[in-house]
Order: C-alpha cells, then sequence, then structure tokens
C-alpha cells in the first residue's frame, strides 16, 4: 500500500479545512441559503476525514478495487461534482417553474387590474 | 361505439385512474376563444376579424407571450382581451395562463386556436358542440381527417406520423392529428391543465396521452386548416425541430411512468 507523506498530508488537510471553512462561513453570512449547503458540506467533510483519516482511504480504495487512493480521490471528485451539477438542475428546474407561475400571476393581476381602472373611467 | 365519417368518438381506455362514472354535466355557455401569440402584429387583425364574424358573441382573449412587436396594441384596438406576459415564456405557458384566466373568469370552457390564420374560425361552434352536449373533455381539431385538406413538409409529416404511432400504442387508439392546436377544452380539462404538470413549450401527443390516462374523453373533429400567412412559426429553424422530436420522445416515454391521479369536481 503507498503511504502519504507528512508534508502532502499537511497540504491536503490545510485545503480540504479551508474549504469547509469556506462554505461555513457563506452559509454564515447567509450568502449560500442552508438548504443548498448541504451538498457542499458534506463535500468538504469527507476531504476532512479522507486527510485526517487516511486508512479509511486505502480502505475504500480496496473496496471499490481501485489500484490506487488518487484514483479513488480523481472518482470521488467526480462523482461530487456530477452530484453538485444535478443539484443545481433540479434547483434550477424549480426555479423555473416558480418564475413562470409568477410571471402569469402578474399577467393575470395587471390584466385584472387594468380592467378595473377602465370600470373606473367608465363610472366617472 | 358510433364511427361516422363526421365524428370518430372513441371511448375512455382508463389504466390505473378509476374516474367518476356517475353523469358529468356538459356546459358550454360561457366560452372563451383564447389565442396565444407571439410576434404576430401582421396576422392578428385578420385572425380576430375572422373570429368576430364567426362567433361574435364569444370573448376573445389573446396572450401575449412577450412580444416585440405591437401584437398587443393592435389586438387591443381590434377589441379582443389581452393579458401580456412580461417576456418569452413557451407556447404551452401562454395557453395555461389563458386557462388560468379562464377559469378565475367563469368560463366553462375554451377554444383555443393560433394567431397566424391557419384555424378556420368557422369552425369553433362544431368544436363546441362535443362539449356542450357533455359527450367530451376534449376535442381537438384534425386537418387530417379532411380528403385532401392539408399538405405539409415531409419531416413534419414523418414526425406526426411517429408521435401518432407512439400514441397509439401507449392508448390504444388513433389520433389523426397530435399536434394540433385547434382544440375545444372543458372546465374540468381547464382545471388539469392549470397545474405545474402542464408542459410549458410544446404541449402535443403527451398532453394528449395524459389526458387519455386521466380518464378524459377525447374527440377529434375534422377541421379546415391553412398555410400560415406572415410571421414565423415556432417550429421554424434546424434545432428547434431537432430538440422538439427529443422532448417530445422524452415527455412521451414517461408520461406511463407518472402518476397523475385527477379527481373531477363532483366526482
Amino acid at each position: 500500500m503507498p503511504e502519504i507523506t507528512l508534508h502532502q498530508q499537511v497540504f491536503a488537510f490545510v485545503t480540504a479545512l479551508v474549504i469547509f471553512a469556506f462554505i461555513v462561513e457563506l452559509v454564515r453570512r447567509r450568502r449560500l441559503r442552508e438548504e443548498y449547503s448541504w451538498l457542499w458540506l458534506l463535500t468538504g467533510a469527507a476531504m476532512l476525514v479522507m486527510v485526517v483519516w487516511y486508512r479509511a482511504l486505502l480502505f475504500v480504495t480496496a473496496v471499490i478495487g481501485a489500484m490506487s487512493p488518487v484514483t479513488t480521490l480523481m472518482l470521488f471528485s467526480l462523482l461530487f461534482l456530477l452530484a453538485i451539477a444535478i443539484h443545481y438542475s433540479i434547483i434550477v428546474s424549480r426555479l423555473t417553474v416558480q418564475v413562470k407561475n409568477l410571471a402569469q400571476e402578474l399577467a393575470l393581476l395587471a390584466a385584472e387590474r387594468e380592467r378595473g381602472t377602465a370600470a373606473d373611467h367608465r363610472a366617472r | 361505439m358510433p364511427r361516422d365519417p363526421i365524428t370518430i368518438i372513441v371511448g375512455v381506455r382508463t389504466r390505473r385512474y378509476p374516474q367518476s362514472s356517475g353523469r358529468r354535466t356538459g356546459r358550454a355557455d360561457r366560452p372563451l376563444i383564447l389565442i396565444p401569440a407571439f410576434n404576430e402584429a401582421a396576422n392578428i387583425e385578420a385572425v380576430l376579424a375572422r373570429i368576430h364574424q364567426a362567433t361574435p358573441a364569444h370573448p376573445v382573449l389573446i396572450v401575449d407571450d412577450g412580444s416585440t412587436d405591437d401584437t398587443a396594441a393592435r389586438a387591443r384596438t381590434a377589441g379582443a382581451g389581452v393579458i401580456r406576459l412580461p417576456f418569452n415564456l413557451g407556447y404551452g405557458v401562454a395557453l395555461q395562463t389563458g386557462y388560468k384566466y379562464a377559469l378565475r373568469h367563469g368560463h366553462d370552457c375554451v377554444v383555443q386556436l393560433d394567431a397566424d390564420g391557419q384555424h378556420e374560425p368557422g369552425d369553433i361552434p362544431a368544436l363546441l358542440a362535443p362539449i356542450a352536449a357533455a359527450e367530451a373533455d376534449v376535442v381537438v381539431g384534425s386537418r387530417f381527417m379532411v380528403p385532401g385538406g392539408y399538405r405539409s413538409g415531409a419531416v413534419r409529416r414523418l414526425g406526426m406520423v411517429v408521435f401518432g404511432a407512439l400514441a397509439f400504442w401507449l392508448t390504444g387508439r388513433r389520433f389523426s392529428d397530435v399536434t394540433s392546436g385547434f382544440q375545444a377544452l372543458g372546465a374540468d380539462v381547464l382545471r388539469f391543465f392549470s397545474d405545474d404538470r402542464y408542459p410549458p413549450d410544446y404541449p402535443d401527443a403527451d398532453v394528449l396521452i395524459m389526458l387519455n390516462r386521466a380518464g378524459f374523453r377525447i374527440h377529434e373533429l375534422p377541421v379546415r386548416m391553412y398555410a400560415r400567412h406572415g410571421g414565423r412559426s415556432q417550429h421554424a429553424g434546424l434545432l428547434r425541430p431537432a430538440y422538439y422530436v427529443f422532448k417530445m420522445l422524452l415527455s412521451v416515454l414517461l408520461t406511463p411512468l407518472r402518476q397523475e391521479a385527477f379527481k373531477r369536481q363532483g366526482a
């Protein structure tokens, strides 16, 4: 089994920590809504765990039958990115429906108001 | 099952959705004529004049789907009611806006036709009749039931054949024209369509399959159709037809996988 050097581990740990802290900070400042942050937090947490507990990474590597931990990391980074992209598609789809309904409501209300003002003019 | 040259009535085939078996009261006392329009300033006045000639008593509503020309102003001057969507949202969204309007203003049915003048307003009473008589929930005006009535391009004809075959496979009944925008809809269908399940872009074969599965009675009647006069069709270009085919295939094939129960009022 390949070993990780302390140098590599420190760098990976700092990177993972910065990313995790950045996401938490975004949520704290309400720049990122809680409901959209969970996938990112999950990703950040997984990164931290893998760095700190290197045996876990080796174990996952063995489980999925990969040759080296690097493969495992690459594979899971891609999977996480894919998950995040799908997550966004879902959110965008939902927003599209909401925008559609809002636009319709706006148009209907505007037409009603127009009719109302026209009736007012006639009454005068 | 009645099957004469004028009306082909195919009964309900209910799968999975048990519907009301009780008597339904058909009503078409307050029809609304609904026209979705996107940049149809060139055609709209002529279309409105022909509608007024054919059915002067029925109110007409134009849903202007974010036109950049003066479609809305011309329609208003011609005496039609106009709803303006703030930006272009697609044919299906424009139609659905009209359905929502109809329900809120107490209309018990809608006749929809296109703003480009390809549909004959003289056929409106015929489309309304089965709804008024409570024989149908949806009446589709078919251009292909008229012998030699309508000619279209080879590609479009192929598409219609393919989607017609898919619709037959999924519903067990023949639709002669799955892309017709000339339809009459009863109040139950308006309610069914006012939900988010209604497709925003091209409501064609998928919607008919959805209606059939939900237990609505669909009739087809022969109508006259003309080639459009001016302006631009929503199916123009090269990429859009390709996207249409993809979207419709996906939508048609997913329809049977969706559980969409719908309760009729009084059911």
